[in-house]
C-alpha cells in the first residue's frame, strides 16, 4: 500500500469517525429536546414549582441557575486566570510545576458529591453561611477551577512566541505583554474555556445538594435588597438550580407530571446552555476583533 | 533636577517593575490557593478515611480485598464487612473500557476537525461538543436507563444493567472532554512541523500520523486522563445504569457497583462519624490515591513519549 | 490595569459579602430544617404554607438524607432534623438529647413490574425472595419469570423499615441498590421480573402493589395495624423545642395540617393511627 492511498484511507476513516460522533450526539440532543420542547411554555418558564401539584413550573429555579452561574463565574475566573497566567507565563518547569499541575488534575478528578459534602462542612456549617447561594458558589469554584485553569493555560500558551518577544521588545514587562498583548490574543480560546466551564457548572447537581440547597423558596421580584431573603440577588437565600430540581424530581418527586417537568426542564437547560454558547462565542469574536484591531 | 533625585530614580523600581512584580505576586497567589484547596480537601477526605482503620478490626488489606459490603454488620469474628473490591474492580473496569472507547473516537474527530475540515469542524462539531458537556449527568443516566439498558438487555441478555451499560454512558460523557482538550493539543503544535512535513513529501495522514499526533501526545494524553477522572468521579449517570449492586461483577453485563455510586448513595443515611460514614469516606480516599496514580502514571507516559 | 481593578472589584465585592454573611442579616425569624428525603416534600410544602399564613417567618428546607438529619441536629448546626427512622436505631447517634416529633406516617409496600401476574404473596415468600430463596416468580404462582432484586441503599429508611418487619432478622441478598424512591420507580418499571419496595405515596401506575398475607396496603389497614409495614417520620430536635420552631412544630401537628396537606401528599395523618408502636415494635391500642 502506497502512501496515498493510505492517506485517502485514514481520511475515510476520519471522516466516518466524526460522522459517528455527530450522529451520536444529534440523537441525544434530538431524544432530549423532543421529549422536553413541547412541555415548554411561558407559564413554564415563568412560575415556580409545586411541591406535590401538576402544573409546576421551573421559573425560580431557571433564575437561581443563571444567578449561581454568575456568582460562581465571578469568584473562579479571575482566580483561574492568575493561575493559568502564572502557569503558562512565570512557572518554570520544575518538580514544584508538576506538583502543582498534579494538585490541579487531582483536584478535578474529585466526584462532586465529596466536593459538595466538603462544602457543607466547611462552608454551610464552619464559616456559618448555610445554605444558600454562596456556599454554592464556592463549592461550584473548587469543582469548576481546574478545568478551567488548564483551559486558560493551554490558550495562552497556543499564542506564539514571537507575540511575546514583541512585547517584551517594545519595552513593556512581562505581567504587562500578557495583559495586552498575550491574553487579547488568546481570548477566543479563553472564552470557549470559559463557556465549557460554565456548561458544566450549569449541569451539576451534585455538588449543590449539600451547598445550595434543595429547597427554592419564593421571590419577591421587587425587593433589590440583597440582605433580605427573599430578594432575588441575595447570596445568602438557598436556592435550587434547575439541575437540582430536575435531580430532585427523578428521585423523589411525587408530582403527578415529574416525567414531564423533568423533560422539559431538561430540555430548558440544554436550551440556555445553547444560548448561551452561541452569546460567548459572538461575544468572544467581537471583543478579539476589538481589542486586537484585526 | 538633584543627583539625589536623579540617583532615587534610577535605583527605585519604575512602575513596570513594580506593576511586574504586582502580577507575579498576584498570579502566585491565584495558585497558591488552589493548591491550599486541594491540600484542605485531601486533608479532609484522609483524615475521615483514615479513620476506619484507627482503632478497629478493619485492616487495609481486608478493606481492599473482601468482596462483602455490609458496613453495618459484622462477620463471624466481629469484624465490619468492609470489602471493597467489588466497587475497586467496577470503578476500574467502566472507566478503562470507556476510555479505551472514547479515545479512537475523540483522537479521530480532533483530527478530522483540526487539519481535515477546520470549517466543518468549527461550524458543527465544536458547538455541539461544547453543549454535550452542560448536559447534566442525571440526563445522561435517565437516557441511559430508558435507552441502553434495555438495548443491552434485548441483545446481550440479563438485566441490562452492568459495567457495559455504565460503559456506553460514560463514553458518550466524557467524549466531549477528550475531544476538546485533544483538538487544544493538536491546536498547540507549531505550523512549521506539518509545513516541514509537508515540504519533505510526506502526504497529509503521514504528517498527521508521524508528526503531529506524535508531537501532541503528552497533551492528548492529559485529555484522556481528564476523561478518565471524569469517568471515575462521575457518580450519579453511573449509578443510575450499572445497577449498584456490590457484588464482583461476573461479567460485562451482570449487576456491579462503583466505588462514587456506593459513596453518593450511602451518604446521606449514615451519620457522620459513625464507622459507615467513615468507610464511604475511606471510599473516596481510594478515589484521591488511584487518580493520583492514574496521573502519575500518565505523566510518566508523556514524558517518554514527548517529542524533545 | 482594567484587569487589575476588575479583581481588586472582585476582591472587595467578596470581601464584603462575607462581611455580610457574618452579621447574619435578615430582620425575620428563620428556622433550618434538614434531613430525611422522604419527608422533605410534606415539611417544605407545610413550611411554604406556614410562611404564608405568619409574615417575616421563613423555614429553610433542605433533604439530604436521616443520617445528615441525625448527625446535624446533634451537633445543634440545625433547628430540626427530619429522620425516617427512630434516633435509637443509628449508630453513633445520642438519642437521649433529642427529642422526637412523629409528624407523619408511611406505610411502605412491596411493588412489581406490571408484567408480574402474581397478586398476593405470603410474608415468608416475600421472605424468600428477598433473601435470594426464589429466583423465579414460577416459585411463587407466576409465570415463568427471573425475579430481579432492586434495593434501596444500605442504612435508607425505607430498606430499615421493610427488612425490620418483612425479613425478621434475616440478611437481604445483596442486589442491585439504588438510592432514591424515584429511581426504583422507574427501573421496576422498565425491568421484567422487578420487585422492590416503597412508600404508599410513590406508587403509580408505572407499576403494581403486592397483596400481603391478604392484606391491601392502605391506609385504611396501617390506622389498625393490620398493615405491619409502616414506619413514623420523626422531626427531631436537640432538646425541648422554643420559639419559632415550637410553633412550627405544632402547626405540623395540629388537625389542620394533618388533615389536609398530610393526606394530600400520601402520608398518612398520625392522627389517625389506632395504635402506636414503639423502637422496640410494641404496639398499644390507642383509645
Amino acid at each position: 500500500m502506497n502512501a496515498k492511498t493510505a492517506d485517502k484511507i485514514a481520511t475515510g476513516t476520519l471522516r466516518a469517525i466524526a460522522g459517528i460522533i455527530v450522529l451520536i450526539l444529534a440523537s441525544l440532543l434530538g431524544y432530549i429536546l423532543l421529549r422536553g420542547v413541547p412541555q415548554i411554555s411561558w407559564h413554564f418558564l415563568t412560575s415556580p414549582s409545586k411541591a406535590f401539584a401538576a402544573g409546576g413550573g421551573i421559573g425560580i429555579q431557571l433564575f437561581n441557575s443563571l444567578y449561581l452561574l454568575l456568582l460562581a463565574m465571578i469568584i473562579s475566573v479571575p482566580l483561574a486566570m492568575g493561575a493559568g497566567i502564572y502557569l503558562a507565563e512565570y512557572a518554570k518547569p520544575s518538580w514544584q510545576t508538576d506538583f502543582v499541575r498534579t494538585a490541579i488534575e487531582i483536584l478535578s478528578s474529585l466526584p462532586s458529591v465529596v466536593v459538595g459534602l466538603f462544602g457543607f462542612l466547611i462552608f454551610v456549617l464552619q464559616f456559618k453561611m448555610g445554605f444558600s447561594i454562596l456556599s454554592g458558589a464556592l463549592a461550584l469554584t473548587l469543582f469548576n477551577l481546574p478545568l478551567l485553569t488548564r483551559n486558560i493555560e493551554d490558550a495562552l500558551r497556543q499564542v506564539s512566541f514571537a507575540q511575546r518577544e514583541a512585547g517584551l521588545a517594545l519595552g513593556l514587562s512581562r505581567w504587562e505583554t500578557v495583559l495586552r498583548i498575550v491574553i487579547p490574543e488568546a481570548l477566543p480560546g479563553i472564552i470557549s474555556g470559559l463557556v465549557l466551564g460554565a456548561g458544566r457548572v450549569f449541569g451539576e447537581a451534585a455538588a449543590l445538594i449539600y451547598t445550595a440547597g434543595q429547597s427554592a423558596p419564593a421571590l419577591d421580584f421587587t425587593n433589590w435588597n440583597p440582605a433580605s431573603i427573599s430578594s432575588p440577588i441575595s447570596p445568602f437565600r438557598p436556592a435550587e438550580t434547575l439541575a437540582v430540581h430536575i435531580w430532585k424530581i427523578n428521585s423523589e418527586g411525587i408530582q403527578p407530571d415529574a416525567a414531564a417537568v423533568s423533560a422539559g426542564a431538561s430540555a430548558v437547560l440544554i436550551i440556555v446552555v445553547l444560548l448561551f454558547n452561541f452569546l460567548a462565542r459572538y461575544l468572544g469574536q467581537r471583543l478579539h476583533k476589538k481589542i486586537t484591531a484585526s | 533636577m538633584n543627583n539625589d533625585e536623579i540617583k532615587a530614580a534610577l535605583t527605585s523600581k519604575s512602575r513596570s517593575a513594580k506593576l511586574e512584580r504586582r502580577g507575579k505576586i498576584i498570579s502566585f497567589l491565584c495558585i497558591a490557593l488552589i493548591v491550599i484547596a486541594v491540600f484542605a480537601i485531601f486533608a479532609f477526605v484522609a483524615v475521615r478515611g483514615i479513620a476506619t482503620f484507627v482503632g478497629t478490626k478493619v485492616t487495609l488489606w481486608n478493606f481492599l480485598s473482601k468482596t462483602a459490603w455490609a458496613p453495618g454488620t459484622t462477620d463471624a469474628s466481629g469484624v465490619p464487612k468492609l470489602g471493597a473490591l467489588p466497587m475497586i474492580t467496577g470503578s476500574f473496569g467502566v472507566t478503562l473500557l470507556s476510555a479505551l472507547l472514547a479515545t479512537p473516537f475523540a483522537i479521530g474527530a480532533a483530527v478530522y476537525m483540526t487539519e481535515i475540515s477546520p470549517k466543518w469542524g468549527e461550524k458543527i462539531l465544536q458547538p455541539v461538543i461544547d453543549l454535550l458537556v452542560g448536559i447534566p449527568s442525571v440526563v445522561y443516566g435517565f437516557i441511559g436507563l430508558s435507552v441502553v439498558v434495555p438495548f443491552i438487555r434485548n441483545t446481550f441478555g440479563g438485566t441490562g444493567f452492568g459495567i457495559l451499560a455504565g460503559t456506553f454512558v460514560l463514553f458518550v460523557m466524557i467524549l466531549p472532554t477528550v475531544t476538546s482538550m485533544t483538538i487544544s493539543a493538536l491546536k498547540a503544535v507549531p505550523r512549521r512541523y506539518r509545513e516541514a512535513s509537508l515540504a519533505l513529501g510526506a502526504t497529509r495522514w503521514q504528517t498527521i500520523y508521524k508528526v503531529v499526533l506524535r508531537s501532541a501526545t503528552p497533551g492528548i494524553l492529559t485529555g484522556i486522563v481528564f476523561g478518565m477522572a471524569r469517568a471515575f468521579g462521575e457518580a450519579l449517570a453511573v449509578q443510575m445504569v450499572i445497577g449498584n449492586a456490590a457484588l464482583m461483577p461476573k461479567n460485562l453485563i451482570s449487576p456491579a457497583s462503583t466505588l462514587t455510586s456506593v459513596l453518593t448513595s450511602g451518604i446521606g443515611n449514615t451519620v457522620m462519624g459513625s464507622l459507615e460514614n467513615n468507610a464511604l469516606w475511606t471510599l473516596a480516599l481510594l478515589l484521591l490515591l488511584m487518580s493520583l496514580a492514574f496521573n502519575l502514571l500518565v505523566r510518566w507516559i508523556g514524558n517518554k513519549g514527548a517529542m524533545k | 490595569m482594567r484587569k487589575k481593578s476588575a479583581l481588586l472589584i472582585m476582591m472587595s465585592f467578596m470581601t464584603l459579602l462575607l462581611a455580610l454573611a457574618g452579621c447574619g442579616s435578615d430582620k425575620g425569624e428563620s428556622i433550618t430544617v434538614v434531613g430525611s428525603s422522604a419527608l422533605q416534600p410534606l415539611v417544605e410544602a407545610a413550611g411554604e404554607q406556614y410562611s404564608g399564613d405568619h409574615l417575616g417567618v421563613f423555614v429553610n428546607v433542605q433533604g439530604g438524607g436521616s443520617g445528615t438529619g441525625l448527625s446535624q441536629i446533634q451537633e445543634g448546626a440545625v433547628n430540626i432534623g427530619n429522620s425516617d427512622l427512630f434516633a435509637s436505631e443509628k449508630t453513633g447517634i445520642k438519642a437521649s438529647k433529642l427529642v422526637d416529633h412523629k409528624v407523619a406516617v408511611v406505610g411502605i409496600t412491596p411493588v412489581v413490574n406490571k408484567k408480574v401476574n402474581v397478586k398476593n404473596l405470603t410474608i415468608a415468600q416475600l421472605r424468600g425472595i428477598f433473601t435470594g430463596r426464589i429466583t423465579n416468580w414460577r416459585q411463587v404462582g407466576g409465570k415463568n419469570l427471573p425475579v430481579v432484586i432492586v434495593n434501596r441503599a444500605q442504612g435508607s429508611g425505607t430498606r430499615a423499615t421493610f427488612e425490620r418487619w418483612v425479613m425478621a432478622g434475616q440478611p437481604a441478598l445483596a442486589a442491585q441498590e439504588q438510592d432514591s424512591t424515584g429511581m426504583v420507580r422507574q427501573i421496576v418499571a422498565s425491568t421484567p421480573g422487578a420487585i422492590s419496595y416503597m412508600a404508599f405515596s410513590y406508587v403509580d401506575s408505572s407499576i403494581k402493589t403486592v397483596k400481603v398475607d391478604g392484606i391491601a396496603p392502605t391506609p385504611t389497614n396501617v390506622y389498625t395495624n393490620r398493615w405491619q409495614i409502616w414506619a413514623y417520620e420523626h422531626m427531631y430536635t436537640l432538646g425541648k423545642p422554643s420559639g419559632l420552631t415550637k410553633r412550627f412544630l405544632t402547626y405540623v401537628q395540629s388537625d389542620k395540617i394533618q388533615n389536609s396537606l398530610v393526606k394530600q401528599m400520601g402520608y398518612i395523618p398520625v392522627n389517625k393511627m389506632r395504635v402506636s408502636r414503639t423502637v422496640d415494635g410494641k404496639v398499644t391500642q390507642l383509645p
